[in-house]
């Protein structure tokens, strides 16, 4: 599946993109996440979770949509 | 209750204290109102290793933010008797001592406003996808983490 990945904060800052298209073949949260930090070795010490669909999901679910989204933590108000 | 569709709650830049007003100037017409209770979030000029903040640029994921205030909304209405409810939050450049979050609650009673309030500001911070960048006066900066 193609995916949109989408990054905010600091993690657009170690990627240098807000968002980029990644070719993914595997299933899990984690196996993508693994694919990501092979190729942005920073990201892997940042703490940050997961969107699909717009919701938070954990790092052992399924990958079923095309959009992703890397979310640092939040710091509205 | 009737149903709200999502409305876009961000704003370009600071909210200003004329909005501010001109929102509470148009709740004169809606005589049910007994209490009004506002939060309004201000950009704070703090002092980190002699540095002093003097703005926040803020971004968000604004389709699922737009979407977790709806649900905050939503869920306020469920769990509160208020009348009305309006969200107002900055993207952008606020600098420090100008407002970057403004809530406003309204009810017959003013219990309801005051535990409504609190309510919606603590679950915008914890669950709504905003991120703020503290621009230091040097032009350096760091990630704000809500404490």
């Amino acid at each position: 599946m193609l995916l949109n990945i989408k990054y905010f904060g600091m993690l657009a800052e170690i990627t240098n993109c807000n968002e980029e298209t990644h070719e993914f073949s595997k299933t899990s949260v984690n196996e993508l996440l693994a694919e990501l930090f092979r190729k942005y070795p920073e990201l892997e010490a940042k703490d940050f979770k997961v969107a699909q669909n717009h919701e938070i999901v954990s790092n052992d679910s399924n990958i079923t949509a095309p959009e992703i989204a890397l979310l640092p933590p939040f710091s509205g108000g | 209750m009737k149903e709200r569709k999502p409305k876009n709650v961000f704003k370009e830049g600071a909210i200003s204290s004329e909005f501010i007003g001109n929102s509470i100037a148009k709740h004169q017409s809606k005589t049910s109102i007994g209490a009004h209770n506002i939060f309004l979030g201000q950009v704070r000029a703090d002092v980190i290793e002699d540095k002093t903040v003097a703005a926040i640029e803020y971004t968000a994921y604004e389709d699922m933010a737009n979407e977790k205030f709806h649900e905050i909304r939503e869920a306020t209405f469920e769990k509160f008797n208020l009348t009305c409810m309006h969200i107002y939050h900055s993207l952008g450049t606020v600098k420090a001592g100008e407002i970057c979050l403004f809530v406003f609650v309204s009810s017959p009673r003013r219990k309801e406003v005051f535990k409504a309030l609190e309510y919606v500001v603590e679950e915008i911070k914890a669950k709504v996808p905003v991120f703020g960048k503290e621009v230091f006066e040097d032009s350096s900066h760091q990630w704000k983490v809500n404490s």
